[in-house]
């Protein structure tokens, strides 16, 4: 009769962080910042199909890395989560906090149990509060652990070293021009993805998809 | 999205909390029932302008309800008939729009948009038999068609295109009526605007459960249009300038303007 092999718990986490870890640092890096005007969502991708942010409710935005797939399917669940929540209370009634509270219980669930595969991304849901100060950005990694960011939050692959270089160069009054300028620069990239979440909006939703022009025109200000 | 699965909200809805559904038990209860919208085509676009009365039986519950609002950027709803389910309708309409915008990274067509609607009433139908009818209009910019289209609906979710002008609601014959002579496709915004109003003030002078221009109240007909610059909702201001013309003139001539008959 055959037995199978004894795993401690401990061992059994860390191989399976070490595989997560393994998924996303395949993945090319996701910046978000603050700026005078709202959170800039800046991310260093080649296609301009396969989006990495997005649009989860009003003033609530959505990064991720690691398997398209995965992430995928997350975003669409923070969709239905915000809109039904919207729809069965108020509009004011969701919030950034729910929305991260949510995802941090499916990563975690997923990674603690032993039957399923443990998710191969990192999140980062970003609120733009009424005034500056009630801005929110949520990291959610992995293994499910939430943390609250301050003014700045990078996820993938090299994120602690970008995050050490945007942090170094950031301003809380920088135009949007600075923030992607900084992010670009951090990420060692000028192809990007860049969404806002604009304080200044005069629309309910504020998120706002930048298009390549417009991208490349504020990049363009490096050089002046 | 997984294969077979939906990116319409309604159907998400019907899945996890049926009961949040707009929706009634049905049955002989009094309801308190909103009343008429008249939308119409203009050079730039499509206006729609909705009276503001709520009626119970015989009585007014209501005399500021809305009845008219932005489905999206480009589109506008009004909808007449049972208010609890009428409102809830739209509400479950606008987030079906922004849904789908979200989950697939764009907009719906013009005619998906008016599907989708066709298919929330369809949802209605057991109300809609036990004498719970919702009857929306709806209007918009069409960024394909580079033009202003209007949709009408009836309680099955059948939807019907409309060229020139409609109406919908206790009053719309009436408004109808007045569209037929003073509607003209080709005139600016503001006279189509004055077409509408002249419209609904002549469904409130024959179909009582449809409110006029309230001067004393300062209550006036909600106004949105559609064009190529988006939505947008007339200001109080505009309106009233507008229903104080009309009411003025109308105090010479009450049953509004006359033509030659040829």
């Amino acid at each position: 009769m055959s037995m199978p092999f004894y795993v401690s718990p401990e061992q059994q986490m860390l191989d399976r962080a070490e595989f997560a870890r393994k998924g996303i640092a395949r993945g090319r890096s996701v910046v978000v910042l603050r700026y005078a005007g709202g959170i800039a969502l800046v991310a260093e991708n080649h296609s301009t199909t396969l989006n990495k942010v997005a649009e989860l409710y009003d003033r609530i935005g959505f990064a991720a890395v690691g398997r398209y797939n995965e992430f995928e399917s997350l975003r669409i669940s923070g969709i239905r989560h915000a809109d039904l929540r919207g729809y069965s209370y108020d509009r004011r009634d969701v919030t950034g906090r729910s929305l991260a509270g949510a995802y941090s219980q499916l990563l975690g669930g997923a990674f603690a149990s032993a039957a399923e595969k443990p998710f191969e991304v990192e999140l980062i849901v970003a609120e733009l509060g009424d005034d500056p100060g009630a801005d929110v950005i949520f990291r959610i990694s992995y293994d499910g652990v939430i943390s609250d960011e301050e003014n700045v939050a990078v996820i993938g692959g090299d994120a602690e070293r970008i995050a050490q270089i945007v942090r170094d160069g950031f301003t809380a009054d920088a135009t949007l021009a600075g923030a992607v300028r900084l992010a670009a620069r951090a990420l060692g990239s000028e192809r990007l993805e860049v969404a806002v979440l604009d304080r200044r909006s005069p629309r309910r939703r504020t998120f706002r998809r930048l298009a390549p022009p417009e991208i490349a025109a504020l990049l363009q200000g490096e050089a002046s | 999205m997984l294969p077979g699965e939906s990116p319409s909200f309604a159907d998400y809805l019907r899945r996890v909390a049926p009961e949040t559904l707009p929706g009634a038990a049905g049955g002989n209860f009094p309801a308190v029932h909103g009343t008429t919208i008249v939308a119409a085509r203009y050079r730039d676009g499509v206006v729609m302008a909705g009276d503001r009365r709520a009626t119970l039986g015989s009585a007014i519950a209501m005399r500021d309800i809305e009845k008219v609002f932005g489905a999206d950027d480009r589109t506008i709803i009004g909808v007449a008939g049972v208010a609890g389910i009428a409102v809830e309708l739209v509400r479950l309409f606008q987030v079906e729009l922004e849904h789908f915008e979200k989950v697939e990274g764009l907009q719906l067509s013009f005619d998906g948009k008016a599907n989708r609607l066709g298919a929330l009433l369809r949802g209605n139908m057991a109300q809609a038999m036990q004498g719970l009818v919702v009857l929306p209009l709806f209007v918009g910019w069409d960024e394909r068609a580079g033009r202003g289209r209007m949709f009408s609906y009836d309680s099955t979710g059948g939807r019907y295109e409309e060229q020139e002008y409609c109406s919908v609601g206790s009053g719309s014959a009436f408004a109808r009526g007045a569209l037929k002579k003073l509607h003209d496709p080709s005139v600016d915004e503001r006279t189509a605007v004055l077409g509408l109003l002249q419209a609904l003030y002549d469904a409130a002078d024959d179909d009582s459960a449809t409110s006029g221009l309230d001067l004393t109240r300062g209550i006036f007909p909600l106004v949105m249009r559609a064009s190529a610059e988006g939505v947008a909702r007339w200001d109080e201001a505009g309106v009233r300038e507008l229903a104080e013309a009309i009411i003025a003139a109308r105090a010479g001539r009450p049953d509004g303007p006359r033509g030659a008959a040829l």
